[in-house]
């Protein structure tokens, strides 16, 4: 191991069983990828869809059949670099699940003829392949041009899919990353899919570009942050296994300033994944900009992972120094929660207005993490859960109401929504109630095991704050209640396409679980509540 | 040899890349500043290796450089379709999305 001495390599051992889902995940986009070159176009729709699909729930079955006789303390292969335990598990079944409602609703072709998605990523934004710069749309009204209609007989592009999957095996391998090296790879794996998806959007290309290249820039900062703070981790513990850091941290001579800023470094960009509190700047253009099948996976598998990865790092790694990041987490629930709160009462856009309310349920979801014990580790990921359902389901609503010139996202389009669709009304209003948290949803299933477990841990004052931005929060989704249900329809407002069965399955898949988590949460909280982290 | 000025100059790169990121308007410019943390980021874990005596840092420093490149690859190509519509590469006219 040191300098110039050369020592014997031995293979490192490999547990498949363990690891076979992201193998098949990863597998299938590396195929993905080659069916794309060899796969006439006509073809590679159904093609594609149908390997995603199978692969997703070949994943889910090997994670299936793993679980049972899963070792309980949970195992770490591949020289320790992957800890696959019980946390692990529950985060790569939420993860699957959500893909596959999720791809389900990236494949959609009916609602959008053609499917969302533009058929060469090269096209302008002018309207037309063909469109010079010179008809270039004032900025007031930049984004609303559509494709030339003869584009939508050309497909969408397909390559959306093995991107999907490349982002959704990092996030799995993100969430059981056992050192920061292996995370640091992982974030990346999951992130540069997700910068490309961001622009593919059919209609709007001008917002789609401007939300990949503001989600690049910031996200390859953000990143940058999390590298230095891993070489720091590095010069102090000599390593950047978690277990590691975590016992230099416990006894070692070395200078602090190591420790800690290399600490605030990394949660730096851990922060930024999950799109909380003063690291959101990039979510509401995000979210807003992008396709909207493609903001529903990031909001609900994004966030996964990235509190994933922030509740090994934390809890792993650093749950000895507490007492030294508390204080600061602390600030970070607080700002995010105002925030969300506060600027989401000001929007006028729906996708915008969950954005902020994203924001909202990341501050809450620090708050669980901060609470480092066994209840708040369950908690925390049943709030992933439920929260992930509920989003995707309420942006395939999004998707759905519709104008002359797509999706109609402004709120006045929304007015009188309830008299001319009372089914989409109603199930847009039940997944608004689960989002502020309201009995019988997930939403306050979810709020109540985090606050709980948060209680207990001597947080109170933080819960009671919690409980008021709630409420603030609650004013602007009923908002959207009180806009749909008690206007006048506007003329020429928007109508709701029908959808077809691919985003019919979204959505109903999306409010099912939210209802059956917030009536019998029991199995889920079980799963979660299954066991500690290996390490 | 005191490999601590080392560390100073790693960190005085990273901070250089990071206040670049911040003022600079054309978005080609902000991306090199971002490589440039990176690559700063390799001096440190270089010479945090050599002062532990081991190889890890260094074959770190291998993991960053493909992700840069790789980075390299998709950040380009957004940059280029959007100057493609736009343009114009500068990161002051994409100001669409706000509020």
């Amino acid at each position: 191991m040191f300098g110039a001495q050369v020592t014997a390599l031995s293979p490192p051992s490999v547990d498949y069983t363990a690891m076979l889902p992201v193998l098949i995940v990863l597998g299938a986009a590396a195929v993905g990828v080659l069916l794309e070159a060899f796969v006439p176009r006509h073809l590679r729709w159904s093609v594609q869809v149908t390997v995603s699909l199978v692969a997703l729930a070949g994943a889910g079955i090997a994670l299936g059949a793993y679980v049972p006789g899963a070792p309980a303390q949970g195992v770490t292969t591949m020289v320790d670099t992957l800890a696959i335990d019980a946390p692990a598990l529950f985060l790569w079944g939420t993860l699957l699940a959500l893909s596959f409602v999720a791809l389900l609703f990236i494949a959609e072709r009916t609602v959008e003829p053609g499917g969302a998605f533009v058929s060469q990523a090269a096209l302008r934004g002018a309207a037309g392949a063909g469109g010079s710069v010179s008809t270039r749309e004032p900025e007031t009204t930049g984004g609303r041009d559509g494709a030339a209609p003869a584009d939508g007989a050309r497909g969408m592009q397909t390559e959306i899919f093995p991107l999907t999957l490349f982002a959704l095996g990092g996030m799995m391998t993100f969430v059981a990353a056992n050192d920061l090296l292996t995370m640091f790879i992982a974030l990346e794996v999951l992130s540069l899919p997700l910068y490309l998806m961001c622009g593919l959007a059919r209609r709007r290309r001008l917002l789609s570009q401007e939300s990949a290249v503001k989600y690049f820039l910031l996200g390859a900062f953000a990143s940058a942050f999390f590298l230095y703070g891993l070489a720091l981790l590095y010069g102090y513990a000599g390593s950047v296994r978690l277990g590691d850091i975590a016992t230099a941290a416990a006894g070692s001579d070395r200078s602090d300033t190591l420790l800690f800023a290399g600490f605030g470094l990394l949660v730096v960009g851990l922060l930024f994944k999950g799109s909380v509190g003063p690291f959101h700047a990039w979510t509401p253009d995000v979210y807003q900009g992008a396709p909207t099948s493609v903001t529903g996976f990031m909001a609900a598998c994004t966030k996964v992972a990235a509190f994933g990865a922030m509740l090994r790092v934390l809890y792993v790694g650093f749950e000895g120094v507490s007492w030294e990041w508390r204080g600061i987490l602390w600030a970070v629930a607080i700002v995010s929660m105002a925030v969300g709160a506060v600027l989401g009462l000001t929007q006028r856009d729906v996708k915008r207005m969950i954005a902020y309310s994203s924001i909202a349920h990341a501050g809450f979801l620090v708050i669980g993490v901060m609470t480092l014990s066994d209840s708040g580790l369950a908690a925390t990921m049943f709030y992933l859960l439920a929260y992930g359902f509920t989003t995707l389901a309420a942006f395939a609503v999004v998707s759905l109401v519709r104008d002359a010139d797509g999706e109609a996202t402004d709120l006045s389009s929304w007015a009188g929504l309830a008299k001319r669709s009372p089914l989409i009304a109603g199930v847009f209003t039940f997944l608004l109630l689960a989002l502020a948290g309201i009995p019988l949803t997930s939403g306050f299933v979810g709020k109540f095991v985090v606050f709980s477990a948060a209680l207990g841990e001597g947080l109170a004052p933080l819960v009671v704050l919690a409980l008021v931005f709630s409420a603030v929060a609650a004013f602007y989704y009923l908002r959207v209640v009180v806009v749909m249900y008690f206007s006048e329809p506007a003329a020429g407002g928007a109508s709701v396409t029908v959808p077809g069965a691919f985003t019919t399955v979204t959505i109903a898949a999306g409010t099912i679980v939210t209802l059956l988590l917030g009536i019998y949460p029991g199995f889920a909280l079980e799963w979660a509540g299954a066991g500690g982290f290996a390490f | 040899m005191t490999p601590e000025y080392y560390l100073l100059l790693s960190a005085l790169l990273f901070s250089i890349g990071a206040v670049g990121v911040l003022v600079r308007r054309n978005a080609i410019v902000v991306f090199m500043c971002i490589e440039l943390m990176l690559n700063s980021v390799n001096l440190s874990l270089v010479t945090f290796a050599r002062i532990e005596g081991t190889l890890d840092g260094q074959v770190m420093a291998f993991f960053v450089m493909v992700v840069a490149a790789a980075e390299v690859v998709v950040g380009l190509a957004i940059i280029m379709s959007i100057f493609r519509t736009r343009r114009s590469a500068s990161i002051d006219d994409t100001n669409l999305l706000k509020y």
